[in-house]
């Protein structure tokens, strides 16, 4: 137990309770699964299970109309799905911490990860987006503290990808 | 058949302190024609989008009530966000979708629901409370008064005649828009 109180899922849900994070946009994703999980047994966190990702991009704008912060959990394909809605954070000025387990690179096993998975940081970035990679677990809780704070002080949009070598090898059966 | 103007002038009477998310094109128009609203997050972008918005802010703000009013098309493309708010179902949340069955903006091509596809029975399956269509001005009283009082997620299709109103443009400042909603709600 004590074990898992310091994996990186725990860390970065710590930042979500420092920073003040009530709502969570997800779609089911392995790499992101604890932390999931760590989100909806919060009862000061509202969890929100999406259909697709850029559902996640209004629920953010949302809940900072009302004046709570979230924080979106997604898959790097799914970084593909919100390009057109970004464009609501940049217009407005919302901020947005995003977190991005990353497919399509390291072993990874499946060709058709690769295309988005090797754009998906400077696809980030072209929308507007700081971003921030975490290639190992002890580098976890600096970049997300550092990421949160900045993307709450200072209404930015600030994505952190977890790299496919941080998260380890999807095992696959044939 | 419905007329647009004359529907959201009356959904929009005594609003007090309603949150009104009005979706991009001619349902902005119609929610700046009834004058203007710090509580109004007006969209000229983010197709698909408005629904979550308003999921967003009805989650944050449970004290109050959340209007989401937009078109067909805005809804056609964000359909797996009736099935997210069927999830959560926030009981302060409403979307009326003025139904004109054409794209407005784009030269009055047909949508998805000139050609029967239901809105109102995709909602029903969504898991929103109420769900129904009306296409009667005696109507619009009742759907007024399920915004404020009545247990969501609801859904309501308003019939609207196809035509295209004088435009009444709000600003596109989307910094401008969002300060003012934050600081009239917060």
């Amino acid at each position: 137990m004590a074990e898992n109180q310091n994996s990186w899922p725990d860390l970065i849900h710590g930042h979500f309770k420092r920073v003040g994070i009530r709502q969570v946009g997800y779609v089911p994703d392995a790499g992101h699964s604890r932390l999931i999980d760590l989100c909806k047994q919060d009862n000061g966190i509202t969890d929100v299970v999406l259909t697709t990702e850029e559902e996640g991009i209004g629920l953010v704008a949302g809940a900072t109309l009302g004046g709570q912060r979230a924080a979106l959990l997604m898959q790097s394909s799914g970084v593909g799905n919100c390009v057109n809605m970004f464009a609501l954070l940049r217009n407005c000025g919302f901020p947005c911490l995003l977190l991005v387990t990353m497919r399509g690179e390291y072993a990874e096993f499946n060709p058709w990860q690769v295309p988005m998975g090797s754009i998906t940081e400077q696809c980030l970035k072209l929308c507007g987006f700081q971003v921030y990679r975490v290639n190992q677990a002890d580098e976890v809780d600096d970049v997300v503290g550092a990421a949160s704070d900045m993307a709450f002080e200072g209404n930015l949009a600030v994505a952190v990808i977890l790299s496919q070598r941080l998260i380890g090898r999807k095992q696959w059966v044939r | 058949m419905l007329e647009r103007r004359a529907v959201v002038e009356r959904l929009l009477r005594d609003r007090g302190g309603l949150c009104v998310i009005p979706g991009l094109g001619s349902c902005t128009w119609d929610v700046a024609a009834c004058g203007d609203h710090p509580l109004n997050f007006h969209m000229w972008g983010a197709m698909g989008g408005t629904a979550m918005i308003g999921l967003g802010l009805a989650l944050a703000r449970p004290d109050r009530r959340v209007l989401v009013l937009t078109g067909d098309g805005d809804m056609l493309m964000g359909l797996g966000s009736l099935a997210t708010i069927g999830v959560k179902r926030p009981a302060n949340f409403a979307i009326v979708v003025l139904d004109n069955r054409h794209y407005g903006e784009t030269g009055m091509q047909a949508s998805h629901t000139a050609a029967g596809v239901d809105l109102v029975k995709i909602a029903e399956g969504c898991r929103f409370r109420i769900s129904y269509a009306v296409g009667d001005m005696g109507e619009i009283d009742h759907v007024r008064d399920l915004l404020h009082t009545g247990e969501g997620p609801i859904f309501v299709q308003a019939q609207i005649a196809p035509n295209d109103p004088p435009r009444v443009l709000p600003t596109h400042d989307g910094h401008a828009i969002k300060q003012r909603f934050m600081q009239a709600l917060n």
